[in-house]
């Protein structure tokens, strides 16, 4: 068969599947006229097209024709093998089974991660106690006083009620800052993993910093009861981005059996479902921090009871839900 | 390959051809996206302002998710195009051509931190140049390519003549040869369209617009007309 009543056989049947890839991808058609293919089986129609498209090319038919069946077909290819969307299920599965579980199945990281954290910031709170100068090496002296007057018991502004639209300024504060750091910290595993060292180790460095001087100096009290609560979430969650960053670094570093590209798309897979994890920790805790850690109305001890029972949730969290699932 | 074409097989068995998007024109899009995220900002920003501290939590929510997900949001329900993407004409497709899904979105998104590093995508441009199919190092992980998004031609439009049966007999690929030819002629100038066809002029024992007169009416039979 020649190329022309090639095209003039086939062409119906392209351009009604062409009306029904631009229905699908919303597109206004040029042709208006009520698509017939709802009543048309489309994977039929589809693999009519490879077929063609084969034909054209084994034929060597003109570019032009083999373009623009190739075009078509790449088309249908998306439509068809498109991937499903997650649902409300999958989401309730996650938090439920696949997140816990997940945390518990790479808990070598997990530790991994948590000593690169928590060895400089208890490190240097407590050479803190021994040598106060230090802080000075960590943070710029303004830097320091800015956090000693926010946490100054003499201060007024605790024990007083800050308005509720400070609040929210405060929780889209935390949003774009915490979130984006757990972000950076995670995305630092492409380079080899040294990126989510350094962001874990930094950030442990800087908050052991200010926690020693701020207990040094003796403002223990308004300082531990304010970030005890929301810290249960955002310090674990920086903890499992780093988790995840690491994941990526060590596919990087040491691939196996795999091709290095190969192993990095299973570790981004993995890591991602991580970052999923982090998000929702990071909001809940901006939300802590926001509208529970910094109501001056609440006793210290109410606060230090409710962080120890938020620390616990985490833990038992991590340790324990979806374990009966995964059996 | 010098070429930037990639092909995929389809579970059909066909070879499906994707045109690969390289760093410039990819630049492009991004700026194009900046400027857009900019001109939000700055709207928001005076919007906002109006409500005061609330208003002003609210921007902070605001930049945050554009400065991460403008990218996500847009590839996943714009068929994998940012504006500033569709309007160079690419897109973001899987390695096998299929379309972008959340995940691999978010990926390739959250990894563009890096490819930024140290400044205006240095990281991104080495690995892209290091890469055969143009991939950052978030593409890499996700597993996606960006490829040109092709407006649909025609099927073929070759202009219509008298078909003439070729004085000599072609093999399938100088047939095919002279129906390119026909269906580019339209993309030239008289002067090279008279050019290329004076080559083959003891086949027409014609020069210049006859010449190009005869290929086209070559080609029409060719095609099948007759």
């Amino acid at each position: 068969m020649n190329q022309d009543s090639f095209t003039e056989k086939y062409q119906p049947q392209w351009k009604e599947f062409e009306r029904w890839l631009d229905s699908k991808d919303r597109e206004i058609p040029k042709d208006r006229r009520p698509l017939s293919s709802d009543s048309v089986d489309i994977p039929h129609m589809y693999r009519q097209l490879c077929h063609h498209l084969s034909l054209a090319q084994s034929r060597n038919y003109s570019a032009q024709l083999i373009e623009y069946l190739n075009q078509l077909t790449l088309r249908g290819h998306q439509h068809l093998y498109r991937a499903k969307s997650n649902t409300l299920s999958g989401f309730i599965n996650f938090v439920f089974y696949e997140f816990p579980s997940l945390i518990r199945k790479e808990w070598r990281l997990f530790w991994l991660a948590t000593l690169l954290f928590y060895g400089p910031l208890f490190g240097i709170g407590f050479a803190i106690q021994e040598n106060p100068e230090l802080v000075y090496s960590i943070m710029p002296p303004e830097q320091v006083s800015e956090f000693r007057s926010m946490y100054d018991p003499e201060a007024k502004h605790i024990g007083t009620e800050r308005a509720s639209d400070d609040d929210f300024y405060m929780f889209g504060f935390y949003i774009y800052n915490n979130i984006s750091v757990g972000f950076r910290t995670f995305a630092g595993g492409m380079l080899f993993g040294l990126g989510s060292i350094f962001f874990l180790v930094y950030n442990g460095l800087a908050i052991g910093a200010v926690a020693g001087h701020l207990i040094q100096i003796g403002y223990s009290e308004t300082f531990l009861s304010f970030v005890i609560g929301h810290g249960s979430f955002e310090l674990t969650a920086i903890i499992i981005a780093g988790m995840a960053g690491l994941k990526l670094g060590f596919a990087m570093i040491r691939p196996g059996l795999l091709s290095r590209s190969e192993a990095l798309k299973r570790a981004g897979k993995v890591s991602l479902k991580m970052v999923y994890g982090v998000i929702l920790m990071l909001v809940i805790a901006a939300f802590l921090e926001a509208f529970w850690s910094s109501k001056g109305s609440i006793s210290p001890s109410i606060k230090y009871y409710v962080g120890f029972f938020l620390w616990g949730f985490v833990g038992f969290y991590l340790l324990f839900i979806g374990r009966r699932r995964a059996d | 390959m010098l070429d930037t074409r990639r092909s995929i097989e389809t579970p059909e068995g066909v070879e499906l051809g994707l045109r690969l998007a390289g760093p410039v024109v990819r630049g492009y899009a991004w700026m194009i996206d900046l400027l857009i995220r900019f001109a939000v900002y700055i709207a928001l920003g005076t919007v906002l302002n109006i409500f005061g501290n609330f208003g002003q939590g609210l921007y902070f929510i605001a930049v945050f998710l554009m400065e991460w997900f403008y990218p996500v949001v847009f590839e996943l329900y714009n068929q994998g195009a940012t504006p500033g993407k569709r309007s160079m004409g690419i897109k973001v497709v899987h390695d096998d051509g299929t379309e972008v899904t959340l995940q691999s979105s978010l990926l390739r998104n959250l990894l563009r931190s890096v490819d930024f590093l140290p400044f205006l995508y240095g990281v991104g441009l080495i690995s892209m140049l290091f890469n055969r199919d143009f991939k950052r190092l978030g593409d890499i992980t996700a597993g996606t390519i960006v490829v040109y998004q092709d407006k649909l031609a025609e099927a073929s439009d070759i202009v219509k003549m008298a078909p003439l049966t070729p004085p000599i007999s072609l093999t399938p690929l100088e047939q095919k040869a002279m129906i390119q030819y026909a269906e580019r002629v339209k993309l030239f100038t008289p002067q090279r369209s008279s050019e290329l066809a004076n080559i083959l002029e003891e086949v027409t024992q014609e020069k210049d617009e006859k010449a190009v007169n005869s290929l086209l009416q070559y080609a029409n039979w060719m095609m099948g007309r007759r």
